[in-house]
């Protein structure tokens, strides 16, 4: 069984790969899905500790295992949001390079 | 007869606001009754005061902290009584008087409410019993005169005139207050009645603070009775009308200095008064006064206002006075038998002055005058009765018995000093039979003057009665009954009189040979009729410096301090704070989404591993 240092180390891995990618890639798509790889990775943590931390009775807890899927829940609702503004201004603006998307600066 | 004394500081008054406030919008004659009326009231009053035998008003304590005691109440001596008769005496001969020379004044109301004010203030002044609450009426009677001054404000003169002597007035209150304070020091009360018992047994106190407290004191002489170097306000305040120049600026408010000198001193007691007196500071009042006395005199002589001319005369003759009280406490009762005899023939002399002023079209030169002997013989004698007496023609005017105590004095304690007012004598018979001459005699010059005719009854009246009183006031008989503080002092044919009647002759005959008959002015004396150039010097000297430093002052403030660092100086803070800020909000999401990991991490930090 691996450890819970591998797992989040893992986790922490993930999240600096969805990190990086928000700072660096420029379309908005790809900014959606490292978004949603971010949040991936605080669920994996979620998990590990769930499945590490158990309880008097020797199994694992169920609080924690309840919020991932609440947490699933609000990341497909978000993700279905995000899609559609991506849609919405990629049909006003036929263009999703973030670097053109700053009709808001004043100079 | 049981009267209250309080309702002579009740009646001025209430008159003033009365006139003020619901008088000021009907016609003026109605005011001036009001006013004459309220003046003869107090008049009577003082009459019956004189004559009671047992005098006390109800005083209340104003203040009281710890020892200091300030009290609101009367002064109810002899002096006070008397100084009384003077002011309210003249006071209603100059309300009957204007009632003609103010007749077609449109604001004759607020000139009958000022002149009500002023008398409430004068009252003040005389009555009151300690030196805060004469200080208070002190600066009202500054106040009354300013708006008399200035009743013509729309003429620019009139307005500097009226501001020049308030200034004036304020620098010798200045010393008066500190004045004041001192004597505080000295004896610890303000009380006139307290004085000498309180400093009886405190002769290091008089001796360390005596001298300066009595030249801080001299101070507010020095504005109100326009003294050396404070003088230059009073020939100027000729702008107001002639009557108020006759109570104010001649007879009483200049007097004020006088009398509150000698109310120090007479509240001191003899022997205290002489200690304090014999110092340097008594002696530089002795000496400015006759400083003043010269220079008047000479100013005087080259004046062709005949108004200019008076003022000069009352200036010179204050300074006799000034001169006389700074001797110690002889000088005092000589100063105050002249402040005296002077009232009622300088009063005199002005109404006469106002009154051919008035018949000849408000012409004032006296060399666009002559011939008006002929043509007001009523007038002219009564000008020349108070001429007269200012001339101090021995024996038969009241003038001459006042100058003769003076002149005594001065000789028994200071042989400079006696010379000069020798000096003086002569100057001022130089110049008063110049005005006589030229004024009177000979053939009118002008048509200003050509057809002006007897003046009118209601200002006969009063020329007359100060006529008589200026030949009686000073006969020892009269003068015991009217004068404050007098001591019978009869003439004696000595060195005195003999120098003083020889310094009359020369001065009379010089004005004959030079004046008689003449159309035009013989001297030219351009230093004297500019007064010696005092303004001049004071404007360069002083008014234009202070004038700069302050606006200076302003300048540094305005500029520096206001406009660039405090409006100038947050404007451009708050302008470069939002430049700065503006640097981060270019619009790239990656930058915002950096910079809030950046302090996601900061954060993160902080809470974990500090």
């Amino acid at each position: 069984m691996t450890s819970l240092n591998v797992l989040l180390l893992f986790a922490a891995l993930l999240f600096c790969v969805g990190l990086l990618g928000i700072l660096i890639r420029r379309s908005l798509i790809v900014i959606l899905m490292c978004l949603e790889l971010m949040l991936a990775a605080a669920m994996l943590n979620l998990v590990a500790f769930n499945r590490y931390h158990l309880d008097e009775t020797g199994l694992p807890a169920t609080s924690l295992s309840i919020f991932i899927f609440f947490i699933i829940a609000v990341a497909a609702a978000e993700a279905a949001l995000g899609l559609a503004i991506v849609t919405a201004i990629y049909k006003q603006k036929k263009n999703l390079n973030l670097n053109e998307l700053n009709s808001l600066r004043d100079c | 007869m049981n009267l209250n004394p309080w309702l002579l500081l009740l009646i001025p008054l209430l008159s003033s606001l009365t006139i003020w406030w619901l008088l000021s919008a009907t016609k003026s004659a109605v005011a001036a009754w009001f006013s004459t009326v309220s003046s003869v009231a107090c008049l009577l009053i003082v009459i019956g005061l004189n004559q009671a035998e047992e005098l006390g008003a109800y005083a209340f304590n104003w203040i009281e902290i710890d020892n200091l005691v300030l009290s609101i109440g009367l002064m109810l001596d002899s002096t006070a009584l008397k100084m009384m008769l003077i002011v309210t005496g003249i006071g209603t001969l100059v309300n009957l008087f204007s009632t003609i020379y103010m007749a077609k004044d449109e604001h004759a109301a607020r000139y009958y409410a000022s002149l009500s004010l002023f008398l409430f203030s004068m009252t003040g002044i005389v009555l009151a019993d300690n030196f805060i609450m004469m200080f208070i009426f002190w600066e009202l009677v500054g106040l009354s005169s300013y708006l008399l001054i200035g009743h013509w404000f729309t003429k620019d003169s009139a307005a500097n005139a009226a501001k020049k002597a308030f200034l004036m007035n304020r620098i010798g209150d200045f010393g008066f207050l500190i004045g004041i304070l001192l004597v505080w020091v000295m004896a610890g009360t303000f009380h006139f009645d307290q004085l000498a018992t309180m400093l009886q047994d405190k002769p290091a106190q008089i001796a360390s603070l005596g001298a300066i407290t009595l030249a801080c004191l001299f101070c507010g002489a020095l504005g109100k009775s326009a003294q050396f170097p404070l003088h230059t306000w009073l020939a100027d305040a000729m702008e107001g009308p002639t009557p108020v120049s006759a109570l104010i600026h001649a007879a009483t408010m200049v007097a004020a200095g006088i009398y509150m000198l000698f109310r120090f001193q007479l509240s001191l007691g003899h022997d205290i008064a002489e200690m304090i007196f014999h110092t340097w500071a008594g002696t530089m009042i002795a000496y400015l006064g006759a400083a003043t006395a010269v220079i008047a005199a000479l100013c005087a002589l080259a004046q062709s206002d005949i108004k200019k001319i008076l003022a000069y005369s009352t200036l010179s003759q204050l300074g006799y006075m000034v001169m006389a009280i700074g001797l110690g406490f002889k000088g005092g009762e000589a100063a105050m038998f002249h402040l005296y005899t002077h009232a009622w023939f300088k009063a005199l002399l002005f109404l006469g002055a106002g009154a051919i002023i008035y018949r000849c079209h408000h012409q004032q030169d006296i060399w666009k005058m002559g011939g008006l002997a002929k043509r007001m013989p009523i007038t002219a004698l009564c000008f020349i009765i108070g001429s007269a007496a200012l001339m101090a023609i021995p024996i038969v005017t009241s003038g001459s018995y006042s100058k003769e105590q003076i002149l005594e004095v001065v000789h028994h304690e200071n042989i400079i000093l006696f010379w000069v007012a020798i000096f003086v004598a002569s100057l001022t018979v130089f110049y008063t039979l110049r005005l006589v001459i030229v004024v009177f005699s000979g053939f009118s010059r002008n048509d200003d003057s050509s057809d002006a005719k007897e003046a009118p009854i209601a200002m006969l009246v009063p020329l007359i009665i100060l006529a008589v009183l200026a030949i009686i006031s000073g006969l020892p008989k009269i003068a015991k009954i009217l004068a404050p503080a007098y001591h019978e002092h009869p003439i004696v044919f000595n060195f005195v009189f003999i120098s003083s009647t020889i310094a009359i002759l020369i001065g009379a005959i010089a004005a004959f040979i030079i004046y008689k008959g003449k159309q035009r002015e013989p001297l030219y004396l351009p230093v004297l009729k500019k007064a010696f150039g005092f303004d001049f010097l004071y404007e360069v000297f002083l008014v234009r410096w202070i004038q700069r430093f302050m606006a200076g002052l302003c300048q540094v403030i305005d500029q520096f301090l206001i406009s660039a660092v405090i409006v100038n100086g947050l404007a451009r803070l708050t302008a470069y704070i939002g430049q700065g800020l503006r640097q981060m909000h270019r619009g790239q999401l990656a930058l915002y989404h950096l910079l809030l990991s950046a302090g996601m991490v900061v954060l993160i930090y902080l809470f974990v591993f500090a």
